[in-house]
């Protein structure tokens, strides 16, 4: 298991109580969102659909790569490792 | 005899010189043009091919527009007097041929030789744009081509005001801005295109306004219409970059749509209380070509997962530091320097005092942008957002 920083965007942060980066352990993406889900009820459902996918409207980077591009939730996660999940935000504040 | 013709018979025995013809013939085996005219004297005209370095600039400019000193100069002035002085400047300076042009661009010019009207600017313009001539990148070329640009602003909000004031300040030549909504007290706190004593007015009639005030000779056309499916292309039609400062997903679907469709940059911002982030969609890139906003997220979040700019609030300033990124990468685009924010997105975080970069990959299959897609056509985006996900 490595320890793993998931970055929270601003409009998921009312889960984590405010925390911009929250600590979990896991070996690979999937397993890092679920100790995140664990830690922070209902926060997965904003980020994953019903079938257990990566909703279309949020990417999951590792590092700056897209996870699509990689492995998907499968992609492999190393010790300090850093996940970025990545809303879809229209504000241009007018 | 006047120490002046003294002089230039001493340089006529070291310099040499040719003919217009014969300078012309050189320069077509890859002889340096130079002509070290006034600017106000090469509006008139200049040798083709001619590159232009006032004399009082010449030992500074030279080495970037000739790098190499072995490539021979052929120095042309008015009548083939200053171009003499200017040679043997350039020869101390390390050239090793150097010759002067017989009768300078008069004689060029009396023997038919082959001449262009240049695009220069005026003083007017050399004054207001000089912090931008004295950068090499930009220059007068890159100058020019910013006063030729049209750039399409979908938003006079709290992006679309920094970045079209800087626009309108670094002469874009042409500013086009679309918003349907009127000045609210509680724009002001971002939009800093509008004043209080403008509450209640058009925002277009509002920025138009401030643009023209700080800088007159730019033109503004307003569009006081909410983009849609109908008038997107007509109003699209004609523009070099398009900036995306919406403030919600169905027009962000329409700009990107319409911006794939007609292969416009598109210069995208986003801003969320302390957030904010940037990049360029640019799936017609002739080389290297980057993702479209489908790519990156197909459909929109679900209205009950997106609030709105107005419920989250945002940084008052966070949107001037976010459109001012649009607007430096819309400057990128339209001089054709640096490395423009394609395939990537810059993330700021202000809190945090932070940027990070993501790296943005186009998806083949994405039915937009897609490998031999075929442009689907617009579809009804309130829908969409309605539903989505
Ligand atoms: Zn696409």
């Amino acid at each position: 298991m490595a320890n793993v920083t998931i970055r929270i965007p601003t409009p998921l942060r009312s889960f984590t109580g405010g925390a911009d980066e929250i600590e979990v352990r896991g070996s690979t993406v999937e397993q890092a969102l679920t100790a995140l889900g664990e830690q922070h009820a209902g926060i997965l459902d904003y980020v994953l659909d019903e079938a257990g996918g990566v909703r279309r409207f949020v990417n999951v980077y590792l590092g700056d790569r897209n996870i699509a591009t990689l492995d998907g939730l499968g992609t492999s996660v190393e010790d300090s490792a850093v996940l970025s999940i990545v809303p879809a935000v229209a504000g241009g504040a007018e | 005899m006047s120490v002046k013709k003294r002089r230039l018979e001493e340089l006529r025995r070291t310099i040499e010189e040719v003919t217009p013809e014969d300078a012309w013939g050189l320069h077509k085996q890859g002889a340096a043009l130079i002509d070290v005219r006034e600017p106000d004297e090469v509006a008139g005209g200049i040798a083709v091919g001619a590159r232009h370095i006032v004399r009082g600039f010449l030992e500074l400019k030279i080495e970037d527009a000739v790098p190499d000193t072995g490539t021979p100069l052929l120095i042309m002035c008015a009548s083939g007097a200053r171009s003499l002085f200017a040679a043997e400047d350039l020869r101390n300076l390390g050239y090793d041929d150097v010759k002067s042009i017989v009768g300078g661009f008069g004689r060029w010019k009396d023997d038919g030789l082959p001449v262009e009207v240049p695009r220069v600017l005026n003083a007017e313009q050399r004054e207001r744009y000089g912090r931008h001539l004295s950068i090499p990148e930009i220059g007068e070329e890159g100058q020019i081509k910013l006063l030729d640009a049209r750039v399409l602003l979908v938003g006079a909000g709290g992006l679309g005001s920094p970045s079209a004031y800087y626009l309108a300040a670094a002469g874009v030549g042409t500013l086009g801005i679309v918003d349907d909504d009127v000045v609210d007290r509680s724009n002001l706190q971002r939009q800093i295109l509008h004043t209080d004593d403008r509450v209640g007015i058009s925002k277009v009639a509002s920025a138009r306004q401030t643009l023209q005030a700080l800088n007159p000779t730019i033109e503004v056309v307003g569009y006081e219409d909410r983009l849609d499916s109908k008038n997107v292309e007509r109003i699209f039609e004609g523009w070099d970059v398009v900036v995306d400062g919406a403030d919600n997903f169905p027009t962000r679907y329409l700009v990107n749509d319409a911006s794939v469709k007609l292969g416009l940059p598109n210069v995208h911002g986003s801003v969320y209380r302390f957030e904010g982030q940037v990049t360029v969609f640019w799936p017609g890139r002739a080389d290297h070509p980057g993702p479209c906003y489908r790519c990156l997220y197909p459909a929109p979040p679900p209205p009950e997962l997106a609030p709105s700019c107005a419920e989250a609030g945002v940084l008052g300033v966070l949107p001037g530091v976010v459109g001012l990124l649009q607007a430096v990468e819309v400057v990128k685009l339209l001089v054709g320097i640096g490395d423009p924010l394609v395939g990537r997105l810059l993330q700021y975080d202000a809190l945090r005092a932070r940027f990070i970069e993501l790296r943005l990959e186009r998806d083949p299959t994405c039915e937009y942008c897609g490998d031999g897609a075929v442009f689907p056509g617009y579809i009804d985006y309130e829908q969409f957002c309605r539903v989505a996900a």
